[in-house]
């Protein structure tokens, strides 16, 4: 079943990718962008689990999105998809040297150590002048394998990109929810003395957790780079990062797919309020994530269940 | 029981990406009567919002209504442009440049306008130029203030008519030395943030020109918003300064107007609010006699007294009841300087292209309410106009604010000269200026 489930989501995967060309450039553009996002929000379904938030993840982020801004700066290096895995390692590097910090600690002080850490990265980055300070600096147009597309294409090569780098990162992140460590997450958040007695160091799994959520992080921010054409220290301010917060609020941590269904619905809601409420768009998302918390508490996610539920067992209490 | 998991959740998925692609797809190529539809990005939310982003969304809401009643004076009495009336379309600017771009590409490629006219922040303009290259999206700047736009790159679809914050620096400096004939010491207080660097570095490279002997004492970079400027106040007291700088706008400025005065700090040395102007109509009495303000070009009280700006300062104050401050004018000339290449650019009743339009726009010279604008830096995009410094009074008999002792500095006494990048000319002595 569980085999089942990675082929039917491959699938739509194929389906995504393969709608491409018939949408709207915007559309495709908009989406690559919810879809490198929504890779951060993974990063937090994984913190989730063991009931830890941070709200410092921009720092991965902003991160991956720098490195590939001066690869191209100071060597003029443009292949998309070294870049992109040198965001991710970048950033995993800097998650497993600042883990040993931060899997010391949880709850509040999880959240505001990791908050800390993100605006040190920002304050050093605005002190920067040489790389523009807040205004930042331009990314080169990424290139792959020597070929340099244009316009609607380079649009549609970095959605494929997204959509494949997704795909990779889902797989695994679903593999780890199965394996022993990934199933240890509730335990560790309700008991951990008890996790340590069955002879497990729950340090070391949060450490881990750290590190893959650091990965999943910088490879947003690079494919966001990428995207967007332009980094700037806001990437790593604590909005940043409650923002990614709010999408995985949104999207609930049920799922892997919810991540990227959350993060697909939070761009929708906003490029539309913005559309249709230039003054009032903060106030529509902030209904939508009140109206969530209210009526689906677990998230987007629980609404599958839920509908489950009704479709398996009809006439059943739940 | 997976399979119905995940197939809702992508039905959910094509069912946002099938609404969000509808309007795209019900498109028709525009016929000659429809209206020219203009993207207007501003702030309307956040910090930069109430003395920036309102006052520059005003000052294209009453334009345009005035352009499209054909109230304008001429050369601008044509309706709309070229007789087509406009269509406006307000977005905010506030939100990660992700979000800045995604609205662009929006404005551009859902909404199909003509032309974008917006964005204050440096940080946007930078972000947003690639994208309106690629897509050959007519785009004006109206208040960013970075001259990295046309310095990093030539650029065929940019324009900003507005000049860049390396004049209102070098006014700054150049006023203050003609007032302040042997001046020794000067300080700066700036926010410590790409706005705030950049405009004390042109401030302190110009001093270094025009007056070698001062030095710079006290050089301070509290952090944007701080609000509490109570150390700064402090070190500042110790100094011997006769003039201390400052970039600050609407709360920081006004925190540090407010803080400085209970001490007395504005009686030991003289403040130069390079944007001073933006805030004199919140201050009003507050804002202490003698401070030397700028408003980052020859707008509002230090603007010209022509017809444009006799039209543009009455239909404005009419309508919202407050005086225009800079980013009103900023956005009222931007608008005009598209409006005169539109129809310049115009051949019969067709509308014209967007290659045609920045085809007229390059080395377009106009004058608006604030005066003569020569497009000749940037290969032609990116203009350049006189600026004014004065200082501030508080007319107590009529209740107003006022600025005397006005002084005019040219376009190319404050702008460098085509070619140079604007830091280089100052670190170079300024050469070339003609004042």
């Amino acid at each position: 079943m569980q085999a089942g489930a990675q082929w039917v989501g491959g699938l739509l995967l194929l389906v995504a990718a393969a709608a491409a060309p018939f949408l709207p450039n915007w559309v495709v553009s908009l989406a690559t962008i919810a879809f490198a996002n929504a890779l951060v929000v993974l990063g937090l379904v994984v913190l989730w689990r063991v009931g830890l938030v941070s709200f410092g993840q921009a720092l991965y982020y902003c991160i991956g999105a720098y490195a590939v801004a001066l690869m191209g700066r100071w060597i003029g290096f443009t292949d998309a998809i070294a870049l992109v895995l040198l965001g991710g390692i970048v950033a995993g590097l800097t998650a497993a040297g600042i883990g040993f910090l931060l899997a010391r600690y949880r709850e509040i002080f999880f959240a505001m150590l990791s908050l800390a850490l993100s605006m040190i990265l920002y304050g050093v980055l605005v002190k920067t002048e040489s790389l523009g300070s807040t205004d930042g600096f331009s990314v080169l147009t990424p290139t792959f394998f020597g070929y340099a597309p244009h316009g609607a294409q380079l649009s549609r090569a970095l959605y494929w990109l997204t959509l494949a780098i997704d795909a990779i990162a889902a797989l695994f992140v679903g593999l780890y929810f199965r394996s022993v460590a990934g199933a240890l997450a509730a335990p560790i958040r309700d008991n951990e003395i008890r996790v340590e007695f069955l002879g497990v160091s729950v340090t070391s799994i949060i450490h881990t957790k750290v590190v893959i959520a650091g990965v999943l992080g910088g490879l947003g921010g690079a494919l966001a780079a990428m995207t967007i054409g332009h980094v700037d220290p806001a990437m790593a301010y604590w909005t940043t990062s409650g923002g990614f917060v709010f999408v995985t609020v949104l999207a609930g941590s049920g799922y892997v797919a919810a991540a990227f269904i959350g993060s697909l619905v939070f761009e929708v809601v906003r490029s539309f309020a913005v559309d249709v409420m230039p003054q009032l768009w903060q106030m529509t998302l902030g209904s939508v994530l009140l109206l969530t918390i209210l009526f689906l508490p677990e998230g987007l996610g629980s609404l599958v269940s839920r509908l489950k539920r009704r479709v398996m067992k009809p006439g059943t209490a739940p | 029981m997976i399979k119905g998991r995940t197939a809702s959740c992508w039905t959910l998925a094509g069912l946002a990406a099938a609404a969000m692609s509808l309007p795209a797809h019900a498109q028709t190529p525009a016929p000659a009567a429809a209206p020219v539809k203009l993207g207007i990005v501003s702030f309307l939310s956040g910090p930069a919002a109430s003395p920036f982003g309102l006052p520059g969304r005003n000052g294209a809401e009453i334009v345009i209504e005035a352009l499209n009643a054909g109230t304008a004076p001429a050369p601008y009495n044509k309706v709309g442009f070229g007789g087509t009336k406009i269509e406006a379309k307000y977005v905010d600017e506030a939100g990660s440049a992700a979000n800045v771009v995604t609205d662009f590409r929006n404005l551009v490629q859902r909404d199909q306008v003509d032309a974008v006219v917006g964005y204050i922040s440096s940080g946007n303009c930078l972000a947003v130029t690639p994208v309106a290259e690629e897509l050959k999206a007519l785009t004006v700047f109206y208040d960013c203030g970075t001259p990295r736009i046309f310095e990093e790159k030539a650029r065929a679809y940019v324009f900003r008519p507005s000049p860049h914050a390396t004049m209102d620096s070098v006014g700054a400096a150049r006023y203050l030395i003609a007032k302040k004939k042997n001046l020794t010491s000067f300080s700066g207080i700036n926010q410590n943030y790409a706005w705030g660097q950049d405009s004390w570095r042109d401030f302190i490279g110009a001093m270094k020109v025009l007056a070698p002997k001062a030095e710079a004492d006290k050089i301070l970079f509290p952090k944007l918003f701080a609000g509490e400027f109570g150390a700064e106040v402090s070190t500042l007291l110790t100094s011997k300064s006769q003039a201390v700088h400052t970039s600050f706008w609407n709360g920081d400025l006004e925190g540090f107007i407010y803080q400085q005065q209970a001490r007395g700090l504005d009686k030991r040395m003289t403040i130069i609010a390079t944007t001073g102007e933006s805030s004199i109509w919140r201050l009003r009495d507050k804002m202490p006699d003698g401070t030397i303000i700028g408003g980052r070009g020859p707008h509002g009280p230090l603007a010209p007294d022509n017809a444009f700006n006799k039209w543009f300062s009455k239909i404005y104050t009419d309508r919202y009841n407050v005086p225009p401050t800079y980013p009103s004018y900023q956005m009222a000339q931007s608008l005009l300087g598209l409006k005169l290449a539109y129809e310049k650019a115009a051949t019969g009743t067709a509308k014209p292209t967007t290659d045609q339009i920045a085809a007229a726009f390059k080395g377009l010279v106009f004058t608006g309410p604030s005066g003569e604008i020569k497009m000749v830096l940037g290969d032609g995009h990116q203009g350049i106009q006189e600026t004014a410094y004065g200082t501030y009074r508080f007319n107590k008999a009529k209740k107003e604010p006022e600025i005397i002792d006005v002084m005019r500095f040219p376009a190319e006494c404050v702008n460098p000269p085509p070619g140079i990048d604007a830091d280089k000319w100052i670190e170079g002595g300024m050469k070339g200026a003609k004042c």
